[in-house]
């Protein structure tokens, strides 16, 4: 399938799936999953930053025109659309690397602990940005730390199961870059 | 010239970067302040129309909870009904009015319209409530918003053609104010943005009169909402350390998990109320 095509869908079924079911979960009145921002973490890698952060942008906005209050996720996704590039090159195991495979996976990472690394990373500095903007005037450190740690966690988990469930098929292009 | 042209193309992404969280920091703000942005119109309308398809699903999971609530609502105003009273006085005369036009209409007050919701949350920091029903169906911006039983649920911020947008208690930014049924006292209410269903009431003197289990009851004083309507039950009392307040926390009467029908209430007089306070405004400018 169309690289572009395979992203709007992806798009549409993370942005209804978070909105439409995990949003719901609220566990303990605290810790709500995220994960409609793993349409950012499996972009291609040969995608420039400037459409990154662009799509990035679109993905947060759509979410927050559906809970009308715009800006929070935006600004979230925004930020880790950034990061991403920078913590890519950290933890690619060999200089071009990234030309092998199409998109980041465990596969096209190098192992289990490179990939975990990079989602892990990228989920927490997303939920903090996040909680940090919402709690902007609760300003209890406590409360927002916990929070922050136990919706990362039950995130990842989310990650690793929607991971194991649709496995992404992704060819060996090439070495010769 | 020419340096910054090198300097824009070399920190092209990280400019960007700057802009669009900006941008986002300024919608966030801007929002919150004013509750309005330029695209919520569109975006209103759009979100709507899939939040509606949504809701058509999840409505026949609710039903039961819906149907109790409004026998409930029914029975309480088959109560009220005239019929039910009679008084012992038999003197006085029974008239039949011939007159077919209802005279009392241009004394009304308030108009109930009833709106189904289409999207309801709990869990953020800042939750709206999204009703079916929008400025072709007579919803307008300040209206106020009860569920059947009479509890305070918020009031109407943002409309678009089919859709309105209602702040409710369980927002930041929603103050509404609340007065305790039994001594009268007013105050404003607020949310943590913790435990949904349970808001503050604060600005109560130290020393007033308030146990577990009073009731909290709408003031009356803004334009939206009547006077008397259910806020909810005191839950806990608390000394606010830097004033001399009480912090109390009650519980809404209106149970903001499963809202399905609420009712909006247009206020006919709100106009002339607006009209006076604003010519009392312009006297103080020009004194």
């Amino acid at each position: 399938m169309n690289t572009f095509v395979k992203n709007i869908i992806r798009f549409a079924l993370f942005i209804l799936v978070q909105h439409f079911v995990l949003d719901k979960i609220h566990l303990h009145q605290m810790v709500t999953p995220y994960i409609y921002f793993l349409f950012i973490l499996w972009l291609p890698f040969r995608m420039g930053r400037t459409q990154q952060m662009i799509f990035a942008f679109i993905l947060g906005f759509t979410l927050d025109s559906f809970r009308n209050n715009p800006g929070f996720h935006a600004s979230a996704c925004v930020l880790i659309a950034y990061i991403r590039p920078f913590l890519i090159n950290l933890l690619i195991p060999q200089e071009g690397a990234d030309n092998n495979y199409e998109e980041p996976s465990f596969k096209s990472m190098g192992g289990i602990l490179p990939y975990m690394i990079f989602i892990g990373v990228l989920t927490f500095i997303h939920h903090g940005w996040l909680f940090l903007l919402e709690a902007w005037q609760f300003g209890n450190i406590w409360y927002f730390l916990v929070k922050t740690l136990l919706s990362t966690l039950l995130s990842l988990f989310l990650i690793i199961i929607t991971e194991m469930l649709f496995t992404r098929q992704q060819k060996f292009r090439t070495n010769t870059v | 010239m020419r340096n910054i042209f090198l300097f824009i193309r070399r920190y092209f992404n990280f400019i960007l970067f700057l802009l669009l969280q900006g941008f986002s920091i300024y919608l966030i703000v801007h929002y919150s302040r004013y509750h309005k942005a330029v695209f919520s119109k569109t975006a209103n309308q759009l979100t709507g129309k899939v939040n509606e398809q949504y809701n058509k699903v999840t409505y026949y999971f609710q039903l039961k909870k819906t149907n109790d609530s409004l026998v409930a609502a029914n029975e309480k105003l088959y109560n009220k009904l005239k019929a039910d009273f009679e008084l012992p006085d038999t003197s006085s005369n029974f008239l039949v009015d011939s007159i077919k036009v209802d005279s009392m209409e241009q004394f009304r007050k308030y108009h109930y319209f009833p709106a189904k919701v289409v999207y309801n949350s709990v869990a953020a920091q800042n939750n709206f409530i999204v009703l079916g029903r929008g400025s072709s169906q007579n919803i307008k911006e300040g209206m106020g918003i009860i569920d059947p039983n009479s509890g305070v649920v918020g009031i109407v911020t943002e409309v678009s053609t089919d859709y309105a947008v209602v702040m409710g208690l369980l927002h930041k930014d929603s103050h509404l104010s609340g007065k305790l049924l039994k001594t009268g006292e007013t105050g404003t209410l607020s949310w943590d943005g913790k435990t949904p269903n349970i808001v503050s009431l604060n600005g109560i003197p130290k020393g007033t009169k308030v146990a577990k289990g009073d009731t909290i009851i709408s003031s009356g004083y803004s334009t939206s909402i009547p006077k008397g309507m259910m806020m909810g039950i005191v839950q806990d009392i608390r000394v606010d350390k830097g004033t001399t307040n009480y912090i109390i926390n009650f519980k809404t009467s209106a149970n903001f998990y499963n809202l399905e029908f609420v009712y909006a209430i247009d206020n006919k007089q709100a106009e002339s109320i607006k009209q006076v306070l604003e010519k009392e405004k312009e006297k103080e400018k020009t004194q």
